[in-house]
């Protein structure tokens, strides 16, 4: 069974830490990911940039409507997400804007960029 | 429990947004600042015990708003003391107020807290450092090495400031979209300076002043969490993250400045660089295009290129003379010119900034560039000329360094020319 752990955390807090504390937690927590990659159970890791670079697109309606900044909703839930590799956020757009026409029933995506990828290979 | 660190960024995190509301109530700068102080000091007692509250902002400006009364009422001498335990006793009132200060109306505060800070009257580098003291909450001697000057010079231009914004009252109606639109121009200028004065203090070998870089794109991503769909924002801060992701490159092991097109760009931040680079697409995205905007857009074609000869120049001269009808300015054309002369040629360079020279004679950075300009036509008499006018023009000693070393080539060529002769 694969388990998705999502991380949660006031970026206004984390965006102003200094280099050293974000170097020395990310050691941290390459150590844990270290001991799980060797033992096959390591799927893809990322962290996003912050929500500031969000674009997100909201479905449900004829023509998906394109609004800057994240998701607020909370009436709705985080389901899913997809990686994609894209040369702009154009590109990013379309590709959401397909899923979007793939599945029409409502809800919406946040588009972020990355500021790190592993892709990471489990076993399973 | 909670570690001390964590509780200062909390409250570095929150001051901005309890600031704003505290003077709002108060109206008055030092009065906001001190409950703003008194709030802190007793977060730093309570939260370790209790936990973080949920929202550290709603619980500053309750409790600040409350010794603040305190203060008031105890300077006034009329009104006797409330009970300690009707100050202390905030879990209750703090969700509420939670409630009744989100959205709107934190915008207009924070807005307000900032503009305060870039009042006309003050002078540019009053301005920066009232922002970094009241918004961002750095201390006087942090701000007086930033800048290289006294603690006590900083703390007289500091008091100086709040003297002047005091006499000219500060701007209490929440505004229009009209006022709302002029403030946030202001502000934008206001923290692209203190992005400047950090970048450029740099040069000068100072890495006292690298925080202000820091602190200026924190509050860039605060002005672009409170105007989400504004593109100039976006710009701003997109402009601030590429130029600054090139600071790992910028300085070489002396300390001596590396121009761009020598830098080792893998040495540069790309998080950063990704994170501007998204920016300015959404901002694009627009169509309304402004200053930041191109500025940040050329930043963006330098990030692109991995190697400065997969520069496109094209589009940055393109990009340098937009910028020139919305914002002419001699020091713009300059610049385009540089992007002309890798496009068209230093004849066609020299020709488009032949008349800035009444206007940039002062100007070190022109008769540098025109200097290369000249060396690259072979009038190394003429180019000579501009270079020894840049070094006395010079603004720090990197400046003048760099310019030596056209000199010291030209010097070289001609006694290599000079001795194949003989």
């Amino acid at each position: 069974m694969l388990y998705a752990i999502l991380c949660y955390n006031d970026e206004t807090v984390t965006s102003a830490w200094s280099e050293e504390k974000d170097r020395e937690t990310m050691d941290r927590l390459a150590a844990v990911e270290t001991r799980l990659a060797n033992a096959g159970r390591l799927g893809p890791v990322a962290r996003l940039l912050p929500t500031t670079s969000a674009t997100t697109l909201r479905k449900g309606h004829d023509e998906p409507l394109i609004v800057d900044g994240p998701f607020a909703e909370t009436k709705e839930q985080l389901l899913g997400f997809f990686i994609v590799d894209c040369a702009d956020l154009e590109e990013a757009l379309s590709a959401a804007r397909d899923l979007a026409i793939a599945n029409q029933e409502g809800g919406a995506y946040e588009i972020r960029p990355l500021a790190i990828y592993k892709p990471g290979e489990p076993k399973t | 429990m909670t570690d001390i660190a964590w509780i200062d960024k909390a409250l570095t995190a929150a001051r901005p947004q309890a600031m704003g509301a505290l003077l709002r109530y108060f109206r008055n700068l030092d009065t906001a600042e001190e409950a703003f102080q008194e709030a802190s000091l007793r977060a730093l007692k309570t939260w370790p015990d209790k936990g973080p509250p949920r929202d550290p902002a709603a619980w500053l400006i309750f409790v600040g708003r409350n010794s603040g009364l305190d203060t008031i009422r105890r300077t006034s001498k009329q009104v006797p003391l409330p009970p300690e335990e009707t100050l202390s006793d905030t879990s209750d009132a703090e969700a509420d107020m939670a409630d009744r200060l989100d959205g709107e109306h934190y915008r207009d505060d924070i807005l307000r807290l900032l503009f305060v800070c870039c009042h006309p009257d003050l002078p540019s580098t009053q301005q920066i450092a009232l922002a970094l003291r009241i918004v961002s909450g750095l201390t006087v001697p942090q701000i007086a090495r930033a800048f290289l000057v006294g603690e006590s010079a900083m703390e007289q231009r500091i008091t100086r400031a709040k003297a002047r914004i005091a006499a000219a009252g500060l701007p209490f109606e929440v505004p229009d979209a009209t006022q709302r639109r002029l403030r946030l121009t202001a502000v934008s200028a206001m923290i692209y300076l203190v992005f400047n004065e950090g970048y450029s203090a740099a040069e000068g070998n100072a890495p006292a002043a690298r925080p202000l870089c820091d602190e200026a794109i924190r509050l860039g991503r605060l002005l672009l969490r409170l105007f989400p769909s504004d593109p100039e924002s976006m710009g701003l801060a997109a402009l601030m993250l590429i130029q600054h992701a090139r600071t790992p490159a910028r300085f070489d092991a002396d300390g001596t400045l590396v121009l761009l097109e020598d830098q080792d760009r893998s040495r540069w931040n790309r998080p950063m660089i990704h994170e501007g680079l998204s920016l300015i697409d959404k901002a694009m995205r627009h169509r309304r295009p402004g200053p930041y905007q191109i500025q940040a857009a050329i930043a963006a074609l330098h990030a692109r290129a991995n190697r400065p000869q997969d520069t496109d120049w094209q589009q940055i001269e393109l990009l340098y003379a937009s910028l020139e009808r919305l914002q002419p300015s001699p020091v713009v054309t300059l610049n385009r010119s540089v992007a002309v002369s890798k496009t068209k040629g230093p004849r066609a360079a020299l020709d488009l900034i032949e008349t800035l020279s009444d206007r940039l004679s002062g100007y070190f950075h022109f008769h540098g560039v025109r200097g290369s300009y000249l060396l690259e036509l072979g009038q190394t008499d003429a180019a000579r000329i501009a270079f020894n006018r840049a070094i006395a023009l010079a603004n720090s000693v990197a400046e003048a360094a760099h310019i030596r070393a056209h000199l010291d080539r030209i010097e070289k060529d001609f006694a290599a020319a000079g001795s194949k002769k003989i």
